[in-house]
């Protein structure tokens, strides 16, 4: 793994020059490999040889580390930990302590310390000691980094949230307004087109709702899954049937090729999802009086759904951003097709979570092919939580 | 006075229809395009009075692109533009000193009404409708 060099201060703060020596010539030439993050710490030392003058320094610096001896000339140890320190949070504090009572420790680690050095001590024991600060620091600095990503992909998220659940509400708003103010005339019927676009346009918001909460339970873990044997050909057959209307309306015919025998060890609802979603996309986003061929086969140790439309294509840029959240692709051809944006986002998210995987190619004019591949039989994981992902192929 | 013509560019279909009624009902000829793209094809020929154009298109920021560059063809036209994200995400595109890279003239909240529409469009036109 690539690792980067990254410099963390530490402050050892001690009024024995013998401990302040000590402690820089041991720990200036320390490097730490922290495997789980993929980073080399190396470790610049400063020291104060009291209180006061730390305290100050922090004003320009604040370390990352500190040794810090409990018995100080003027202000003590403890009370650095206990008012300065705590407002630095994230500052990982080793007491140094005269005496290795089990009160002072208790005391100190009460005060937030995060560990303690008795003196006399070792090298050895001095390095061991710092490693595991320098670990625990690493970490969390690494978790506080995660959250901030989280928080900040979580606002993005549900901004576009609000802006797909606020157009279908202000379109019917719209309309209301228009029918309200009798804009076409006395007469009613004059405003059937409206009334039917309204209705159209909430049955888009109730398809999104679903399906934010279908993917809010994927995601958390917390649907309570149903493995049982699924044939592939009946879900291919029923999400067929589900879509034959839509497809008959505009003159769309679909085709089913099966290899005998297939099936799968999967929950029949999520299962649904997949084959759902991707046979509506390959009717919504075909031509009229086009194609949708559903083929089921074996590929070794997987089965392969291949779902292919004689639809509009996308561009190599427009597949790339196809899998995620409120990707939809927008222009002449599609503006008017009723979606979520989150049905292939569901697909993608269903496949992996089920050790497969999904992948789509297009030809813009011609259409659009999406393959997604599952273990042929998954280890019976039975109800419960996330999916046991031990396949035979390992 | 000759009839006003105003680009109205929305990727939604109800709200081209819903803004095409208003404007029509002004006296207004309207000229639609659905996507950012469409509009500039659109100006490549075309001058239109005004504009109305949505923010949220193909891409997230759509609107302030198209918005900029009607107004490197043409100075002189009002753009208006509408958007439903504002309120929600606390965004708040209010002009304010330092954003002036916003080249809308005024930038309304969806749904849009009538009244609000055609207030704006008299103000920036400088004429009764």
């Amino acid at each position: 793994m690539h690792s980067e060099m990254e410099t963390l201060n530490l402050a050892v703060v001690d009024d024995e020059l013998g401990i302040r020596l000590g402690v820089s010539s041991i720990l200036s030439d320390m490097i730490m490999d922290i495997p789980d993050v993929g980073c080399r710490i190396r470790l610049q030392v400063s020291s104060w040889a009291d209180g006061e003058s730390f305290i100050e320094s922090l004003d320009h610096s604040t370390p990352q580390i500190v040794l810090l001896d409990s018995k100080l000339p003027g202000i003590g140890g403890m009370d650095i930990l206990e008012g300065t320190l705590s407002k630095h949070p994230d500052v990982v504090t080793i007491m140094i302590t005269a005496y290795a009572t089990l009160e002072s420790a208790v005391r100190a680690t009460k005060l937030g310390a995060y560990d303690f050095l008795a003196k006399p001590f070792t090298p050895e024991e001095l390095r061991v000691t710092v490693r595991k600060a320098i670990h625990h620091y690493v970490l969390a600095a690494q978790a506080r980094r995660l959250m901030e990503e989280n928080r900040t992909v979580r606002f993005q998220f549900i901004s576009v949230l609000a802006h797909e659940l606020k157009s279908p509400i202000n379109a019917v708003d719209g309309y209301l307004d228009l029918i309200r103010n009798r804009m076409l005339g006395p007469e009613l019927s004059a405003y059937d087109g409206m009334i039917e676009r309204s209705s159209l346009r909430i049955a888009g918001m109730r398809k999104l709702i679903n399906d934010l909460l279908d993917l809010t339970r994927i995601e958390s873990g917390q649907r309570i899954r149903s493995m049982e044997p699924l044939i592939l050909e009946d879900l291919a057959r029923s999400a067929i049937e589900g879509q034959e209307t839509a497809a008959r309306e505009r003159g769309i015919r679909i085709d089913l090729t099966v290899e005998p025998g297939l099936s799968i060890q999967a929950d029949r609802m999520e299962m649904e999802m997949v084959f759902n979603n991707l046979v509506s996309n390959a009717v919504k986003y075909n031509r009229p009086d086009g194609t949708v061929k559903v083929a089921l086969s074996r590929r070794g140790d997987e089965v392969e759904v291949q779902v292919t439309d004689t639809g509009w294509g996308m561009s190599k840029e427009e597949t790339t951003r196809l899998f995620s959240d409120f990707a939809r692709i927008k222009n002449e051809h599609t503006r008017d097709i009723p979606g979520s944006g989150l049905g292939l986002s569901l697909v993608k998210k269903l496949s992996s979570l089920y050790g497969g995987s999904v992948e789509v190619e297009s030809e813009p004019g011609v259409g659009s092919s999406f393959r997604v591949r599952l273990p042929f039989q998954l280890s019976s994981a039975g109800t419960g939580g996330a999916v046991s992902k031990e396949t035979d192929h390992g | 006075m000759s009839e006003t013509t105003v680009l109205l560019v929305d990727d939604d279909t109800d709200f081209l229809v819903q803004g095409t009624l208003q404007l029509e009902q002004l006296g207004c000829r309207v000229i639609q395009a659905g996507s950012r793209r469409e509009a500039v094809a659109i100006l490549e020929t075309t001058r239109p009075d005004a504009a109305v154009i949505d923010l949220m298109m193909e891409d997230p920021d759509a609107g302030f692109t198209l918005a900029y560059q009607i107004k490197s063809r043409y100075p002189q036209v009002p753009v208006i533009m509408t958007t439903a994200v504002t309120q929600a995400t606390g965004l708040s595109f209010e002009k304010v000193p330092g954003q002036e890279w916003i080249r809308a003239d005024v930038i309304l909240s969806k749904p849009v009404r009538a009244a609000q529409l055609k207030a704006e469009l008299e103000r920036l036109l400088g004429h009764a409708l």
